[in-house]
């Protein structure tokens, strides 16, 4: 009487497959669930050793993104309705190595994360007593969409550059750069550039647009990475036009 | 088994377990300083935070004012002397936070922008749009990785803390990813593990928030403090517990029963007025709005709803402007997860819980009475929040003591030797129980997720926003019930790597602890206080409650309570007055 939608779910585990296998499961079709609800419904009830992140169930954790028919998504923000009558295909992020069922690797970004600085540089830092820096709503506005990345990796599992060359950076590590280079804060815009310039992946990214599309949080990576391109082009002909270091 | 050793290690890569270690490091920037999570730090609760941290900052604004609502917000259960440095040390806090790049909502002239609260007398919330536990979680995370003498430990899960000689030594840890389990000695550990609400049906903590922490240290001998006071937040949405923030009635939004009547009004909360007025009607603090909601329900005046009664949170007179400005995650997950516009539509919305004001019992510096442990957070008790937390004060207390604990357990470790040789042979023994109990189990057949529903069940039907005696003794029974049909739980995963159901039976032991201690502590304390009602004791009895329930588990599973009295340093015991008589007491004093 109850009806049900059929999940085709990713599995692997290092010790028993060669190779992620798909396996199905019938799982009470609801409104109100989300493709993560099926998920627990799964470990709960039918197989608890179904490996899987989540954590804040709102979107703002950032833990839960997988591929849902195809497409990089929050699972805890997709509606099963969404692919009625199913089947649901639920794999891992796209272009990461896979631990375990849908559990990707990431320790990359991790580090791609640390390496383009993603903190306040200052030549000078101001005591706190004399209180904050004064930002306008305006100066707040020039970053405040950068800063609403949440780590979650779908742009990267959207990102065909990434796909085809893992060294670089990435949407999301450059749209963090960015952050904090259009913050009025920070100094160090500098010190970023001749991180992300030295390599050529950002050149690679052909203005696609993935990023920005699959984003939950409205970032605009891809924009990220074209102010950085073209920033990047006038540093390096200015260097042509004037070789002795003018700045 | 593989060793590690830093000096300070700490559980908890969240608001406070990062905020300690920076402490750390710029202490003594030669200490060895570790930070464990099972989730990546930027995963962690904090990250759900979204109204605001309260500091004073503006002019007309006192520090005795934020101490007196945090105080009275608290039915005068918390320590005054550690609120006192409380609110000295938030705003220098906050503002360090802003230095580091925490993109605070500003003023037109640039300066940090600051909104009213539940329960605050003035306006001194600080807030980055609806998003500043997120905002202020990045900007602690990327801060720390300038720091290189902060070590990661991300996706590794705590088991057992490690003591001898009457001191913490170091702990047991399942690396997640591969299965490995070791020993992690350390000169002084943090807990900054956060809440436990998932011991609860409904709740707006994330899945890993299992009272971790404090059941490591209840484990481990240390006592914990006022765990029966459990908050419930009036608005969360139906079916998913997700937080509506308190902001929204902060900047101007309604409480409505099924006839459209405000009615707060009713509990002794203030009159209507259009504008918000503060501590007043739907700016009263969260205990009371709960209990203004069960009793409207019980007078037949909610909405019935497929996931039980509701109240409507009216904001459509805000306007859509106002609402996108200050209050995009709420739209955001209106229109996301409950497919209505609040531009346009009543929100439904009914009491969730959401926080624990008791915890792991900490003095003003964050130190437990176990040597070498700390502890800092909602983890924590120390207590500043008292029998009712204010909103907007949590986030402060993440970075004040955060601090605080940080710098103490540099001191402490600085003056330590390393662990002895006793200490390993207890992380053997306890590998060993975590292979046998878990991972190398057959048999049992008891669903882990069985006995989780159950006890949720019983917690919120024994120890919810209205308790007795009887009530609360039927969930102590079935939670023993539970302990005793945990060894029988059946496993499904045999595999080492990312299993996680190996750490959610782990949590599952942790949450029957921590319930245990939840229950037992509100059967002992017979009167009502804040967000502990007992409905066989209704009133406060400051003659034998005025003081903090500890409770201690004996070394063979039993249980035990002690009293601790409250620190009272300049505000004697009184009312909690809310509304129109507040108006009036306040124009009277000036």
């Amino acid at each position: 009487m109850a009806e049900t939608i059929k999940l085709e779910v990713t599995r692997y585990a290092p010790e028993r497959h060669q190779a992620p296998t798909s396996q199905s499961f019938e799982v009470p079709y609801r409104k109100d669930w989300v493709v993560l609800d099926a998920l627990n419904y799964i470990k709960d009830n039918l197989d608890g050793s179904l490996s899987y992140r989540w954590s804040c169930r709102m979107g703002i954790c950032g833990s839960c993104g997988m591929m849902v028919n195809g497409e990089p998504k929050l699972t805890c923000a997709t509606f099963l309705s969404k692919y009625a009558p199913g089947p649901v295909r639920v794999e891992p992020l796209r272009y990461f190595p896979v631990v375990r069922d849908l559990i990707i690797e990431m320790t990359d970004f991790m580090a791609k994360l640390r390496s383009v600085k993603p903190w306040i540089i200052r030549e000078e830092e101001k005591p706190l007593s004399e209180g904050e820096y004064l930002q306008t709503p305006e100066q707040l506005d020039t970053y405040k969409q950068f800063s609403m990345c949440i780590n979650c990796m779908l742009c990267y599992a959207a990102c065909p550059v990434y796909g085809l060359d893992p060294l670089f950076s990435g949407p999301a590590a450059i749209a963090l750069a960015q952050r904090y280079n259009l913050d009025s804060r920070d100094q160090g815009a500098e010190e970023r550039m001749g991180i992300l310039s030295q390599h050529a992946g950002i050149w690679g990214c052909t203005f696609v647009g993935e990023c920005t599309r699959v984003c939950p949080k409205h970032v605009d990576p891809a924009g990220a990475i074209q102010q950085y391109k073209l920033t990047a082009a006038k540093e390096w002909f200015k260097s042509l036009l004037m070789p002795w270091g003018a700045k | 088994m593989d060793i590690s050793s830093h000096d300070v290690l700490i559980i908890g890569g969240g608001g406070a377990g990062l905020r300690a270690a920076i402490a750390v490091a710029e202490v003594n920037p030669r200490l060895n300083v570790a930070v464990i999570s099972k989730v990546y730090p930027m995963r962690s609760h904090t990250v759900s935070a979204e109204g605001g941290a309260a500091a004073v900052i503006k002019t007309g604004d006192t520090l005795d004012d934020h101490a007196y609502d945090t105080i009275s917000g608290g039915d005068w259960l918390c320590d005054q002397d550690a609120v006192e440095a409380f609110v000295q040390e938030a705003p220098e806090e906050l503002l360090r936070l802003e230095h580091w790049g925490c993109p605070w909502s500003r003023d037109p002239d640039g300066h940090i922008a600051v909104r009213a609260f539940g329960g605050m007398k003035k306006e001194r919330t600080w807030f980055a749009a609806d998003k500043t536990g997120f905002h202020m979680l990045h900007t602690l995370f990327q801060t720390t990785l300038k720091y290189t003498a902060i070590a990661r430990y991300d996706e590794w899960f705590v088991t057992k803390l490690l003591v001898d000689d009457n001191r913490v030594q170091g702990v047991v840890a399942i690396e997640i990813m591969s299965g490995k389990i070791q020993a992690i000695t350390a000169k002084a550990v943090i807990l900054c593990t956060g809440g436990c609400g998932r011991v609860f049906p409904f709740t707006t903590n994330a899945n890993i928030k299992n009272g971790d922490g404090m059941a490591l240290a209840y484990g481990a001998g240390a006592p914990l403090k006022d765990m029966e006071f459990v908050q419930y937040h009036p608005t969360g949405l139906p079916f998913t517990g997700i937080l509506i923030t308190e902001a929204a009635r902060a900047e101007g939004g309604y409480m409505l029963n099924k006839d459209g009547y405000r009615y707060l009004q009713d509990y002794n909360l203030g009159t209507p007025q259009p504008k918000p007025v503060l501590r007043s009607m739907e700016l009263g603090p969260r205990d009371r709005l709960c209990q203004a909601f069960v009793k409207e329900m019980e007078k037949g005046r909610t909405i019935k709803g497929p996931y039980g009664d509701v109240v409507h949170l009216d904001v459509r007179h805000l306007g859509e402007k106002l609402i996108n400005t200050k209050l995009p995650f709420v739209r955001e997950l209106c229109l996301k997860y409950q497919n209505i516009d609040p531009v346009k539509e009543l929100i439904p919305v009914r009491p969730v819980v959401h926080y624990m004001m008791g915890g792991v019992s900490t003095n003003i510096h964050g130190a437990t009475p176990l040597a070498g442990l700390y502890a800092a957070g909602e983890v924590a008790c120390v207590s500043i929040n008292g029998a009712n937390r204010l909103g907007s004060n949590s986030l402060p207390e993440l970075l004040v003591f955060g601090a605080r604990a940080g710098r103490a357990a540099a001191e402490f470790a600085s003056t330590q030797k390393e662990s002895n040789g006793i200490i390993l042979s207890q992380a053997l023994d306890e590998t060993k129980r975590v292979e046998a109990q878990f991972l190398e189990k057959t048999g049992g057949r008891e669903r882990i997720a069985t006995l989780r529903e159950e006890m949720q069940k019983a917690m919120e039907n024994g120890a919810g926003i209205y308790r007795t005696h009887s009530s609360l003794a039927e969930a102590a029974a079935k939670l023993r019930e539970l302990q005793e049909r945990f060894p029988s739980i059946t496993l499904d995963d045999r595999s080492r790597t990312f299993n996680t159901e190996l750490t959610a039976a782990v949590e599952l032991g942790f949450m029957l602890d921590v319930g245990e201690a939840i229950v037992q502590s509100a059967l002992h304390r017979t009167e009502s206080r804040g967000a502990h009602q007992r409905t066989d004791y209704p009133k406060r009895d400051d003659e034998k409650f005025l003081a903090h329930t500890l409770i201690y588990r004996n070394a063979d599973g039993s249980t035990h309570g002690d009293y601790l009295p409250v620190t009272i340093t300049r505000w004697p015991p009184g009312e909690r007055v809310y509304g129109q008589p507040a108006q009036a007491a306040q124009a009277k004093g000036g």
